[in-house]
């Protein structure tokens, strides 16, 4: 059945139709599975998107109508997203920033998470479980501790004076950031990598091929969902940090969106602009998603490329 | 081969940390310098470009006053550095770079219970007398920049609580805003007897787990003539007017007056009730007075409504003071440019711009009376008794214990787990080991 | 069929590390493993080992905080005071009353953590493998769906924790749809839940997207074959799927686990400081460390990670996340009924099978 492995996202149809040609009378067990099946994905669909249902409502409603608990919009307005990019806030660079911070942490992250996990998965050597824990070990202190000592280090201050000095530089968030992201990575990926036979890559091998090679033309294909799952949960994680952010970026034209929002106030102080911070939350939401859209093709392409090999 | 260069760097990154943590353990044991403790008056002459700390700027009128600034004084520049919504978050990242010794943290606008920790611990300066004179401002907001007879914040933005009544129903009743919380009752019933009134919810302030309950709860207390902290800085909580106070609280969630769900308000959720018109009596800060008069649909109550001072028990009460002070980071390079900003946004003229853009509340007696002020803000009489006759929140260096301990008190009272008497005899032996 | 007749697993093949102990070979590949590691091991150094130890010494210290009676003015500078702030946690000082009586405010920090980390887990991960089980199903549109299911994940918390309040609120839309008054955010039993709930509708994305990548690995075939022999869908999920995409879901799930132990930002965020129904130890530390006791916080924190890393290594022994180690050598050949502990030997696709791909 090479048509499950080889069959690309779009052409599902074809496929289901291939399937209900192939089995022509369905037991009513199996009718009552597949109906089951489909409640089920449409209940957990609805679990997850009614909350931010409520998100994009309160978006649209009038800014001085944050608070409001009508189910749709009245009168509706877009007056909150335009809030967000109102001129103080400068969102559009913080974006940008995020962007930029959110992505270099990810390559990095898997980058250096996809070699270690290699050499975890792959290669002989003593004190590969003490490494295996020292690396897990790093998501097991809390992070709003540790970010004193490393204000400290960031900012060059006593005993720290051999440290460069990284406040308002973008490796003082992405640094943190990749140590948040490479315990989950390398952990993630070891598995993913061990999971696959090695005689995978020793046929390729006995073929010629360097291990170096069999490894990135064999395994990392085969292993491509967990990669681009990692790459996923590495990215949303990186573009969802708050504090680390807060603490070493504090020139304005450095700030992530986060930050950004976590400065949206009303006209006094008192008054929470739910309604922007809201907009503000769709606004960052929304490219996620559609880059988790871009991101599944791939998945499901790599998938399939390893089938075939 | 890329990897062994920084992998070098490490372990002699590591190297470098054991010898400084053995340093560290060493030379730390004991024996705190006995630093500062007759500190000579700070230097506030170094000019050269400072930063200004504060939230967000939420009229985009600081721009401008920071450009004119600018413009006046080329010899020392301000740049504004925009901090988070959130208090706690402020005052960390106030804290925090003060223990950096950020040199660029200038100017910093000090909530006022931040006062006595921050002089104590030495993240701001304290301010010559000759060069910040305080005639002119309203005392109580003086004496809520001062510490040890020291000024440490010089006032620029003040805050007091005010009784937002619905002018509608008591006029239809023939009533005058209330004096006393009896009154308020009374009225309410009246009020609610009428025919089409009966949902209406009599008064609710801010009972929250957070710093709003910590104000309520001093309000209660010092409008039944109680105190939380007597004039020695001793803690005396446990007196029969306190327990009148939060009684007060108490058993006005118990007979209804205050509604339920008002144990989870803070200011927002109250000036929603109000402005929706489910609520006869609100108190709050002035910047409702603005919204709830909006006439977009978001307020139902749009010109029904009028403010009033606090009731009391037997007469008018007491308000908490609220506001920000503006003061000198103690480890600011440029003090004298920081200074000079201070001081500018301390005159008359720039204070009055920033009042009648964003409706903070002026810290000097004159401008409760300008006509202009007056004319944006018809309720500035009123708040200038409020401020008048407010009490500052209890001064302590350790002030987040404090208020923590206030809010366990009242929070466990206003929820029915503890009994008022008993609740303010544990805050006075918590006060009591915070305050040694 | 390939499912019964595993050729044990890929270690098997690349041996014990011990045993190749005066290999020539692996000696070489031990001075490359530590090249390839470098990068990792370099950042976690930085980023986590110098802090990390740093708060240990901290955590022998307390601040000065007496103040001065003339100038008003704390003396600052630090004493050492050996063990005493962690110590002090049995000396029950700081009794507060949450909702277990009442205890001593670290205790009841504690308790909190782990009955969190019990629950949220447990829901995510019945959740999340039900969404992993359903987007690996093929059927239209399951990208959308995919997408749909990362939603709570990809929110930013300082907004999702600001759009549960705003639900949650005494006046919000959960009491209007329930025609119910409750305080969900004063502090009671109700905000333990209103956690519960939102960070279980946070996070069951987590575990669904990694136990869906890992589903993703299992070859057809498997399920074919499994099909041949008339086993029954209940059959082939404990039998194929979980020993299956066991690797992946123990990781997926000792991660959710620690971030669980940790939780800070929800609570803090939705229900707030100071709310002893729902302060996890990870707010507990903050919050002693806001308050310049820098020396007791970090006592708790290290306290914390001595739990979560008790909590991770009986975790990985007893579920046996089988990355760790060249685990234990193969049994003896098992049928395709064999028991779902001793499942991750036969977790590994053979050879054979993948061949038959071609």
């Amino acid at each position: 059945m090479a048509t499950t492995t080889t069959t690309p996202a779009e052409s599902h149809l074809t496929r289901e139709e291939v399937a209900r040609l192939a089995k022509p009378k369905k037991s009513p067990r199996a009718r009552i599975g597949m109906i089951a099946s489909y409640v089920g994905m449409g209940l957990i669909v609805l679990y997850c998107i009614i909350p931010f249902y409520w998100m994009i409502v309160s978006s649209l409603r009038q800014p001085t109508e944050g608070r409001s608990t009508e189910f749709l919009p009245n009168p509706p307005s877009i007056e909150n997203f335009q809030g967000v990019f109102s001129g103080t806030n400068n969102f559009g660079r913080s974006l940008i920033n995020s962007l930029i911070i959110s992505g270099t942490t990810t390559v990095l992250t898997l980058l250096f998470g996809i070699v270690a996990a290699y050499a975890l998965a792959r290669l002989q050597f003593r004190g590969k479980a003490f490494v295996l824990w020292l690396i897990m070990a790093c998501s097991m202190f809390p992070l709003i501790i540790l970010i004193p000592p490393l204000l400290k280090m960031f900012s060059s201050s006593p005993p720290f004076e051999w440290f460069p000095y990284w406040i308002n530089t973008y490796q003082a968030v992405i640094v943190p950031g990749l140590s948040f992201g490479l315990p989950l990575a390398v952990w993630n990926l070891t598995a993913f990598f061990k999971q696959l036979p090695v005689e995978l890559e020793q046929a390729a091998m006995v073929d010629g091929c360097t291990p170096g090679v069999a490894f990135r033309k064999v395994i990392l294909p085969l292993a491509a969902p967990g990669v681009f799952t990692t790459a996923i949960i590495v990215f949303i994680g990186a573009w969802n940090e708050y504090l680390v952010a807060l603490t070493f970026l504090q020139a304005p034209e450095r700030q992530t969106a986060t930050v950004a929002i976590s400065k949206f106030t009303g006209t006094t102080g008192f008054d929470t602009p739910y309604g922007t911070i809201m907009a503000a939350g769709v606004i960052v939401t929304v490219p996620l998603l559609i880059a988790v859209l871009i991101f599944q093709r791939r998945i499901v392409a790599g998938l399939t490329a390893g089938g075939v090999k | 081969m890329t990897f062994v260069r920084p992998a070098r760097r490490g372990v002699l990154a590591a190297a470098t940390l054991t010898a400084l943590l053995a340093a560290a353990a060493c030379g730390g044991g004991g024996s705190s310098t006995p630093a500062a403790s007759s500190a000579p008056a700070a230097d506030l002459s170094k000019q050269g470009p400072t930063e200004y700390w504060a939230g967000k700027d939420t009229s985009g009128n600081l721009k401008n006053l920071i450009a004119e600034f600018n413009a006046q004084h080329p010899e020392g520049k301000i740049t504004f550095h925009e901090l988070p919504d959130n208090a706690d978050l402020q005052r960390q990242q106030m804290i925090q770079n003060t223990q950096i010794k950020n040199p660029q943290m200038g100017v910093l606008s000090m909530d006022v219970v931040w006062t006595a920790e921050f002089a104590a611990n030495q993240v701001v300066e304290a301010m010559p007398a000759d060069q910040f004179p305080t005639e002119g401002f309203l005392p109580a907001t003086v004496e809520s920049g001062t510490y040890f007879n020291k000024l440490y914040g010089y006032p620029t933005s003040s805050d007091g609580g005010l009784l937002y009544y619905r002018k509608d129903l008591l006029d239809k009743a023939g009533l005058k805003p209330p004096t006393t919380w009896d009154e308020m009752k009374q009225a309410c019933k009246t009020i609610q007897a009428d025919s089409g009134n009966d949902k209406l919810e009599c008064f609710a302030g801010q009972y929250q787990k957070y710093e709003g309950l910590t104000v309520n709860f001093a309000e209660a207390v010092d409008s039944a003539g109680g105190t939380i902290m007597g004039d020695d800085g001793k803690p005396a909580v446990n007196s029969p007017e306190a327990a009148k106070g939060l009684s007060f609280l108490v058993d006005s969630f118990k007979d209804g007056t205050i509604p339920k769900g008002a144990i989870t308000w803070q200011e927002e959720q109250g000036r929603q009730a109000f402005q929706d018109g489910n609520l006869i009596f609100h108190r709050n800060w002035p910047y409702v007075y603005a919204l709830a008069s909006k006439t977009d649909g978001s307020s139902k109550i749009a010109g029904k409504f009028a403010v009033a001072p606090l009731p009391g028990l037997t007469g008018l009460g007491v308000s908490s003071l609220g506001g920000h002070n503006m003061a000198i980071a103690k480890n600011a390079e440029n003090k004298g440019t920081a200074a000079d900003f201070v001081k500018f946004m301390a005159s008359e003229k720039v204070m009055k711009s920033n009042v009648i853009a964003t409706s903070a509340a002026p810290t000097l007696t004159s401008l409760y009376s300008d006509a202009d002020v007056t004319k944006k803000y018809p309720y500035m009489p009123i708040l200038l008794k409020s401020i008048e006759t407010a009490k500052p929140r209890p001064k302590a260096v350790k002030y987040g214990d404090v208020t923590l301990a206030i809010q366990d008190a009242a929070y466990g009272a206003l929820q029915g787990q503890t009994a008022p008497d008993a609740a303010l005899a544990s805050l006075q032996t918590k006060l009591g080991t915070l305050t040694q | 069929m390939a499912t019964a007749t595993a050729v044990g697993k890929s270690s098997t093949v690349a041996g014990d590390g011990h045993k190749h102990k005066k290999n020539a070979l692996s000696d070489g590949q031990g001075r490359l493993a530590w090249m390839l590691l470098a990068p990792t091991l370099l950042v976690i150094i930085v980023v986590a080992g110098i802090p990390v130890l740093l708060s240990i010494r901290e955590s022998f210290f307390q601040t000065n905080s007496g103040v001065d009676p003339n100038t008003g003015l704390v003396a600052g500078g630090e004493s050492f005071v050996g063990l005493k702030n962690f110590t002090d946690i049995f000396a029950g000082a700081n009794q507060v009353e949450g909702s277990y009586g009442t205890m001593d405010r670290f205790w009841n920090a504690f308790l909190n953590t782990t009955l969190f980390t019990v629950v949220c887990v447990l829901l995510e991960t019945v959740l999340g493998v039900a969404m992993a089980l359903i987007m690996s199903k093929a059927f239209k549109g399951r990208g959308v769906v995919r997408a749909g299911i990362l939603v709570p994940w990809a929110i930013p918390t300082i907004v999702s924790a600001l759009m549960w309040k705003l639900i949650f609120d005494e006046a919000g839309v959960m009491n209007r749809i329930l025609h119910q008054q409750i305080l969900w955010l004063a502090d009671t039993g109700a905000s333990f839940w209103a956690i519960v709930i939102a960070d279980v509708w946070k996070t069951a994305p987590f575990i669904g997207l990694l136990t869906l990548a890992g589903l993703q690995t299992i070859p057809a075939e498997c399920y074919e074959a499994a099909k041949v022999d008339g086993a029954t869908a209940w059959q082939q999920f404990t039998r194929i799927t979980l020993p299956m995409v066991r690797p992946t879901l123990v990781v997926a799930v000792l991660f959710r686990t620690l971030d669980t132990l940790r939780m800070f930002d929800l609570p803090y965020g939705m229900i707030g400081p100071g709310k002893y129904r729902v302060e996890t130890l990870s707010i507990f530390a903050y919050q002693e460390a806001t308050q310049n006791r820098y020396g007791p916080a970090a006592a708790y924190a290290i306290i914390l990670f001595i739990y979560v890393l008790l909590v991770a290594f009986v975790f990985v022994k007893v579920l046996g996340a089988d990355v760790i180690g060249d685990s234990a050598p193969p049994k003896k050949k098992k049928k395709k009924g064999a028991g779902d502990d001793d499942a991750k030997t036969s977790a590994v696709p053979s050879l054979e099978m993948m061949g038959g791909a071609h």
